[in-house]
């Protein structure tokens, strides 16, 4: 009833080919995009932003970038963390190191580091698969973790080893407060997730399509193999790497290299799962669910007045049942249950 | 020299401890297909219930061991009945995420049962230096080590034998192969896959107890999983032996690196040296020492 496109007829090539053809998706995206950019900012408090909303939009980020890798392209990675940390730790020495330099543009150069760096690991790719990809993945994320920590240049010789991020000022305007910091994060959010969804529609998505469903025949068919994993790696890493530079700037402030380990690598894998692997929105739905349910399951434990130590045990738990769970109802994610629910809606409430 | 050869013979014991976990990984996998990464925290577990039964139900070894392998057959079981069974026939994906899903709540359960403060874990076995190499070589061997050495070579003769001469190895190595398949002829998945993680829960008491008793039983136990990934895609994830040979190169490179390059470059490269090392490696050979040639078809 409330989801019904009969009706909804395109005359041009132009309207057939727009990222939501049907107007109630429209109308939905921008109530939400309103949402975001009015009513949440009106509405939150600091502590929300901080807790919440600024790291939700981040780890989307970032999940949108290995989901591109993964879910697009079919290349298992777990060091997507490491390329966070080369974003964050490159934009850090591109404000530091060239006197002047916009942030944003700071931000994206940080992202190409990340990229380069994807590109260099990415190659065993074109010889590996599979588990024997992720394993190697692993490399990544030991080797950068290490080297920023034992190169002192990188954290510009701090004895901790701990970067502060610099304040970040666009167009004459710092951006300190929280508010700000949040609609900084989600302006990125929201044009990178845009070109993400541009991409995987057009002829580089279907090419990454193709090498995941099956590369062999991609290859038989004239796809270039090495060109088309290679790009998956640099475009997946530019995505965590820019998603790493916002997670030292907008939302920690300081921050080491070990805050980019293995178990943020993980965190990210399982948002991509929880949410959808090879959907745009399930990026979003993961990591919302990801931040989301340690801070339902504290207030829980709090509510039952447990002991600390048993709470996070039990959370533990909870995460881990959780994702097995998710897996075994719906192996496909929080984005099929919407499209479950969109099947459903455009029918409702009649039977047939 | 011979400082060159105890860094090398110590890298050799150590890497005979990782090949004991990556043995875990190869039976699961080589089985059913199933990339455990929930070894790490089977071992962890193990050790830690042991222990556990030993101090809070003070126990004796010879009477907690066999009590501890009854619980990880329990959890193997469980594992199969609760998490696999629902997944048959699902990508690899799928499965290997329920593992790392099931190593937090494994992780979880273990501390909630036994408390997450370190414990100690002492085996009749001393780990003091055997005075044969001492006074013919003057080479620091550890005896722990070479026990520990022994009885990873008793449980790999033990399970390449179960693989290769028994039906039950026989019906292991069809369900690895294709599951689907081996349900058509026959083959009781459920029990199949039972039967292996009750073995590799197995495996895990066994590393568990021998690296308890090296560092302490604690929460860093389950990094061992991150040791055996290197020794895994060195060896190939389908072979025993693979898992063997790899886990001694890796060891003894390892420690190796550690001591002649690591000064160069600021030490602490043990956590990555591995990974590079097997990556290297596979550019050469995609499959592994001993994998499994991947044949595809279209």
């Amino acid at each position: 009833m409330f989801y019904r496109e009969a009706g909804q007829f395109k005359t041009s090539y132009q309207a057939d080919n727009q990222i939501f053809p049907i107007r109630q998706d429209r109308i939905g995206i921008a109530v939400v995009l309103i949402a975001a950019f009015v009513a949440v900012p009106g509405l939150a408090t600091d502590y929300a932003f901080s807790a919440i909303f600024i790291p939700f939009l981040i780890f989307s980020l970032a999940a949108l970038g290995l989901n591109i890798l993964t879910g697009y392209a079919g290349q298992l990675s777990l060091g997507s963390a490491a390329f966070m940390a080369v974003g964050a730790f490159a934009s850090y020495n591109f404000v530091l190191r060239i006197p002047g330099i916009p942030v944003l543009l700071a931000f994206v150069l940080g992202g190409l580091s990340a990229a380069m760096v994807g590109i260099a690991f990415g190659l065993p790719s074109l010889r590996i698969r599979g588990f024997y990809l992720a394993a190697a993945t692993l490399a990544t994320q030991f080797f950068v973790v290490w080297c920023l920590t034992k190169i002192q240049w990188f954290t510009n010789y701090s004895s901790s080893g701990v970067i502060t991020a610099q304040e970040m000022v666009i167009l004459g305007m710092a951006i300190n407060t929280p508010v700000k910091k949040y609609l900084l994060t989600l302006t990125v959010v929201c044009v990178m997730a845009m070109l993400a969804k541009n991409m995987v529609r057009s002829n580089v998505g279907r090419s990454w399509m193709a090498v995941r469903d099956m590369d062999v025949a991609a290859e038989v068919i004239g796809f270039r193999l090495m060109r088309t994993k290679l790009l998956a790696f640099a475009v997946s890493s530019f995505y965590c790497g820019i998603a790493g530079a916002l997670y030292a700037y907008a939302y920690l402030g300081t921050v080491e290299p070990e805050a980019y380990n293995l178990d943020l690598s993980f965190r990210i894998l399982f948002m991509i799962i929880i949410g959808g692997v090879g959907s745009i929105l399930g990026s979003f739905l993961g990591s919302a669910f990801i931040i989301l349910l340690p801070i339902v399951l504290n207030l829980i434990a709090h509510g039952l007045s447990l002991p600390t130590n048993v709470a996070s045990n039990l959370e533990l738990m909870v995460f881990g049942a959780l994702i097995i769970f998710f897996l075994i109802v719906e192996p496909h994610g929080l984005a099929r249950l919407w499209q479950i629910t969109k099947e459903k809606l455009r029918l409702w409430p009649f039977p047939h | 020299m011979s400082f060159f050869f105890e860094v090398f013979i110590g890298g050799l014991l150590s890497g005979v401890m990782y090949a004991l976990v990556a043995l875990g990984f190869v039976l699961i996998y080589k089985a059913s297909g199933v990339f455990n990464f929930a070894q790490g925290a089977m071992v962890f577990f193990a050790a830690l219930t042991c222990v556990g039964l030993t101090e809070k139900f003070e126990l004796s070894l010879w009477l907690a061991i066999p009590l501890t392998m009854l619980v990880m057959v329990a959890l193997g079981l469980a594992i199969e009945r609760v998490v696999l069974r629902p997944l048959v026939n699902q990508p690899e994906i799928t499965l290997f995420m329920a593992t790392i899903g099931l190593t937090f709540f494994i992780e979880g359960l273990a501390q909630l049962l036994w408390g997450s403060q370190p414990h100690k874990l002492t085996l009749p076995i001393e780990d003091v230096p055997i005075e044969y190499f001492m006074e013919k070589f003057n080479i620091l061997v550890s005896q722990f080590d070479v026990i520990a050495a022994l009885i990873c070579a008793l449980l790999v003769t033990g399970l390449a034998l179960l693989f290769s001469k028994t039906k039950i190895g026989r019906a292991l190595r069809a369900v690895a192969d294709d599951h689907q398949a081996a349900l058509a002829v026959g083959i009781p998945l459920q029990q199949i896959w039972g039967i292996v993680w009750a073995v590799a829960g197995f495996v895990a008491l066994v590393a568990g107890l021998l690296w308890g008793a090296r560092n302490g039983v604690q929460f860093a136990l389950t990094f061992v999983a991150l040791k055996a990934l290197p020794v895994l895609i060195l060896g190939g994830f389908t072979s025993v032996p693979g898992a063997i040979v790899g886990g001694l190169i890796i060891g003894a490179s390892e420690k190796l690196a550690e001591v002649y390059i690591g000064p160069l470059v600021g030490g602490g490269i043990e956590g990555w040296f591995p990974y590079v090392l097997a990556l290297l490696f596979l550019l050469v050979r995609p499959e592994g020492l001993f994998g499994e040639k991947i044949i595809r078809r279209i």
